[in-house]
């Protein structure tokens, strides 16, 4: 049985990975990628506490709800870098400098 | 001992997947990478005993968000797949240096305080590791009981931000800019 320190470290280093991605790349869809990363790190968490809770699983439901909403915030923030890119022509989120237009 | 092995190879998959995906130059393999980083932590997630979230992690993660990043990805940057190979060096990621330290010290910080604790002696660890051995090998029907018993409030909520997320977010692909 693999301890849960193991979980813990992979998440972090996942977790760290996604910070990395959300501060350099130019790329809004790259960003998303890191945000996803970030996600599936604290899913990792949550399931592996999630094992020594045998009785109710509340570990695992609450991943459950946490993929859904990290698909509904993708679906979101996607159609958002699509409407940015009509309007503005590019994806970098540098350039995105201004509120209205 | 086996099982070891298989985790410490998921394990890798991961980690390395995950370091191609956000320190790639080349935007396309960076996104087909995330496939691989997603299979194979739905692999951790099996050896977490979570079979069902890891079946989840695969049909919604792979089937439904990366196609939807694909699609974004060539409806958007068609420009840069078409001079994929001009791109210069610093024209894809930013601020290395700070992001560097940034994320060795958050790190640094996250495993002193994994460290800091002896998990195997905590109470309810220890209580639980007890029923362990009793439980069923295969929880889904236990997570079926659970979401339409305790959880059942927050699951008809959630599939109603479902809808209205996909609602809204028709709408707002839909809707022409109204001044360039």
């Amino acid at each position: 049985m693999i301890s849960l320190q193991h979980f813990l470290f992979i998440a972090a280093i996942l977790f760290c990975l996604g910070i990395y991605a959300v501060i350099t790349r130019k790329n809004a869809i790259q960003v998303l990628i890191g945000i996803e990363l970030m996600i599936n790190a604290s899913i990792l968490n949550l399931v592996a506490f999630a094992r020594y809770d045998v009785v109710n699983n509340n570990g695992q439901l609450f991943a459950l709800f946490v993929i859904v909403l990290a698909a509904a915030s993708v679906a979101v923030g996607l159609v958002i870098i699509l409407n940015f890119f009509k309007r503005v022509k590019t994806i970098d989120p540098n350039k995105a400098n201004s509120l209205r237009g | 001992m086996v099982e070891q092995i298989v985790f410490y190879v998921f394990a890798a998959i991961a980690i390395l997947s995950g370091v191609y995906v956000v320190a790639s130059q080349n935007l396309v393999r960076s996104v087909f990478m995330f496939f691989v980083t997603l299979l194979s932590v739905a692999g951790l997630y099996i050896f977490a005993l979570a079979d069902f979230v890891a079946l989840t992690q695969i049909v919604i993660y792979v089937g439904g968000v990366l196609v939807m990043l694909l699609f974004v990805f060539m409806l958007s940057s068609k420009d840069s797949l078409d001079n994929i190979i001009n791109l210069k060096k610093e024209a894809l990621s930013a601020n290395r240096i700070p992001a560097t330290i940034i994320t060795i010290a958050l790190l640094a910080i996250i495993s002193y305080a994994i460290l800091l604790v002896d998990f195997e002696q905590l109470d309810w660890i220890k209580s639980n590791k007890l029923l362990i051995d009793k439980a069923q090998t295969s929880n889904v029907h236990n997570i079926g009981v659970n979401i339409m018993g305790r959880f059942l409030l927050p699951f008809e909520l959630i599939s109603i931000l479902l809808m209205m997320t996909l609602v809204g977010a028709a709408h707002l692909a839909r809707k022409e800019p109204t001044n360039d």
